[in-house]
């Protein structure tokens, strides 16, 4: 808790055109920790993740990594920085195996000649350190995969690149029961090794399982940022749905309160998605 | 995936992968073609059956004059194939690559002919224009935004205008050049066709080797040797095989004219087959046109230029649609209106899909086009023989694309049904 936090977003604004996604959001990352962000449909969580990946630029507020403030103007700045987003549709090539996918647009190479034996080393090395066993051969297509299989290719993609901080969008949409624990298993192991990983998710189970931090968005704002081992399944299904939970989260909304806020009259949902 | 005694072994990192043996090997392959992975399997098989109904129907099929003649007729479609492969891997057309090899050739002749330009000079200027074409095409397609089955239909028309007007309304220009005319008639000295035969399948087997000790060196996995032996075997038997045929006296009355060695079309065939496939196989930008082929954004999110390797694929395309040109005009020793027209460009994009490139984008080889234009010329050359009209060998060439592209397509939704395995 001392530690400074290797990720830390505060204050940040964004609007798409006259609808404003983000309130004054702040969020903070930890090294060695798992962060889950978590938040009903529509609350922001897409936009967030993508302002801080560098495809959309904030309004207002600060970005600091590693306690300097830095400005993400697109998604090789994030990647210099070391933060990689894995994507919900994870940006595989089926026709590509798994070495070709890794290091894809990033190919090792000798003269003119892609260096194979120097990218399939680091596959390799990358994937041990994942502790992953599953894989038949490192030339396999990434099309005779399966879910979970892909999933972990696309991981080992983002850290493949010394980097500090990963983003998951929902890593464990698609999976089943038994490959979904694989994968869960696969965040915790990078939260372990050292990296801030960011997890976004709408399972409570994964949630719970693996996060020690949750952040809960409510209509574009931080409802609040908890230890997950200070919160209960209920608690947290509150923050999500109505924005508080006892004393925790939003304060209650006040009718008469300033413009802009939750008051009655403003329940559209921000369209955080599009 | 289910076998439990699957021998493994260490690779880079201590992971344990799969160790590979012959067996192995021959069992992955087996599931690749089950799983609908054909490759160019259904293309070698046509090619044994084709050529051994025309070689019980007509003698003279399996001669080594018709042997030879072979690479001579299917030169052009394999050159146009081996670029419109480049096109076909983004899950793109060209639907004017005949036309457009017919105008390069024409610029050619032109050049020699009515401007008295030697050879060095009017090649390159026929080159120039495939490139100059593909860059026109590339630029419509990737910048505007036009699809490629339109742009290239428009220039298909387009092209066979030009080539009228470049023949002022259809005469027919011949040309004199002997060293033009030597490269799609003349054939290389026996001596010589049988060191480079050597010489290619050497330096097959000292690229193989090499690739295997430098990955054990480092610790990977490596095929077992038995594979890489098959390999080099199968090369080294077909290679020689040819060579023996192709180094046999051909000629109807040797005392004349003799006849004999390889045509000197093969080994230009065989080096833009290595040079392509070098390519593709051993270059990032090889890499990147896969990827854009195979998932376009998730080449994008990776930072691969994806408008630049759209439009250097159609300059490839049409850059050996101008070699496939010239080669024609060579064979003819003239170009007519018709050069490049008429049924060329359906046979070399048979030639591609039927040797296994798919139209879907994202796989195939250019050995491909060597192995369909195999297939298309064998049908050409067999069926004239045995007397079939123009008309019934179109009929039938057209259904054998059809067979491709249906074994193309059910390949495609067998892989998606099993690719989740």
């Amino acid at each position: 808790m001392a530690a400074t936090p290797l990720l830390e977003l505060s204050g940040i604004d964004k609007s798409f055109g006259p609808v404003q996604v983000l309130h004054d959001v702040g969020l903070s990352a930890y090294a060695g920790e798992v962060t889950a962000l978590v938040g009903d449909n529509g609350a922001g969580k897409s936009t967030l993740v993508k302002c801080v990946s560098g495809i959309y630029t904030i309004d207002a507020g600060t970005v600091s990594f590693d306690g300097r403030p830095v400005t993400i103007h697109s998604p090789r700045d994030a990647a210099e920085l070391g933060i990689e987003v894995v994507y919900q549709d994870l940006a595989l090539c089926d026709n590509l195996d798994i070495v070709q996918n890794m290091f894809l647009g990033r190919e090792k190479v000798r003269g003119i000649v892609l260096d194979e034996p120097t990218m399939e080393q680091m596959a390799g090395d990358t994937l041990a350190s994942l502790s992953v066993r599953t894989v038949k051969s490192l030339r396999q297509l990434v099309a005779s995969l399966s879910g979970g299989q892909r999933q972990t290719v696309a991981i080992a993609k983002a850290v493949l690149w010394n980097s500090r901080v990963v983003i998951l969008d929902e890593p464990t949409a698609a999976l089943g029961v038994a490959q979904t624990a694989q994968v869960l298993e696969l965040v915790r192991r990078l939260a372990d090794s050292g990296l801030g990983v960011v997890l976004i998710s709408h399972n409570m189970n994964d949630v719970f399982a693996v996060s020690d931090r949750i952040a809960a968005l409510y209509l574009g704002r931080m409802a609040a940022q908890v230890k997950t081992s200070e919160v209960t399944h209920s608690q947290v299904v509150e923050l999500i749905t109505a924005g508080r939970s006892g004393t925790v989260g939003l304060p209650p909304e006040r009718p008469d309160g300033n413009g802009n806020g939750n008051g009655v009259a403003v329940d559209i949902t921000p369209g955080g998605d599009q | 995936m289910t076998t439990s005694a699957t021998p493994t072994t260490t690779t880079a990192g201590g992971l344990r992968v799969a160790q590979p043996t012959v067996a192995s090997h021959l069992h992955e392959y087996w599931q690749r073609v089950r799983g609908g992975d054909l490759g160019s399997l259904p293309a070698v098989l046509g090619l044994i059956v084709l050529s051994l109904i025309f070689s019980v129907a007509r003698e003279t099929f399996t001669s080594p004059l018709n042997f030879a003649n072979l690479f001579n007729q299917g030169a052009q479609t394999v050159f146009i194939a081996m670029g419109l492969i480049f096109v076909l891997l983004l899950g793109e057309i060209d639907l004017s690559a005949g036309f457009a090899s017919g105008v390069c050739g024409a610029v050619m002749a032109i050049l020699l002919t009515n401007h008295g330009w030697p050879w060095y000079g009017a090649i390159p200027a026929a080159l120039l224009t495939g490139v100059v074409i593909g860059l026109v095409l590339g630029l419509l397609i990737a910048k505007v935004g036009i699809p490629s089955f339109v742009v290239t239909l428009a220039a298909f028309l387009g092209f066979q205008g030009l080539l009228l007007v470049l023949l002022s309304g259809g005469v027919n220009i011949s040309i004199r050049d002997s060293f033009v005319i030597a490269l799609n008639n003349k054939n290389i000295p026996v001596l010589w066709s049988w060191v480079l035969a050597v010489v290619a399948v050497a330096g097959y087997a000292l690229v193989q080797f090499n690739r295997r000790r430098a990955r054990a060196a480092r610790g990977l996995v490596t095929d077992p040797a038995g594979v890489v032996l098959l390999r080099i075997g199968g090369l080294a038997v077909v290679v020689l095989a040819t060579t023996a045929v192709l180094t046999q006296e051909r000629a109807v009355n040797p005392a004349i004219n003799s006849l004999k060695g390889v045509p000197i079309v093969v080994p230009i065939i065989a080096a833009f087959l290595i040079l392509w496939t070098f390519v593709l196989g051993r270059t990032t930008y090889g890499r990147h046109v896969y990827a854009v082929g195979g998932n376009t954004e998730a080449a994008r999110r990776a930072g691969i230029p994806v408008d630049r390797i759209r439009i250097s694929v159609f300059v490839i395309g049409s850059f050996m649609a101008a070699i496939g040109g010239i080669l024609q005009v060579s064979r003819a020793s003239s170009v007519d209106p018709n050069t490049g027209g008429s049924n060329i460009l359906l046979y070399s994009v048979g030639a591609a899909v039927i040797g296994g490139t798919s139209l879907f984008g994202g796989k195939g080889k250019i050995v491909n086009a060597v192995i369909g234009g195999a297939v298309i010329a064998v049908i050409d050359n067999g069926m004239g023989l045995m007397g079939f009209s123009s008309g019934q060998k179109f009929i039938f060439t057209g259904l054998i694309l059809l067979v491709a592209a249906s074994v193309d397509a059910l390949a495609r939704r067998r892989a998606a049904a099993t690719g989740t395995r």
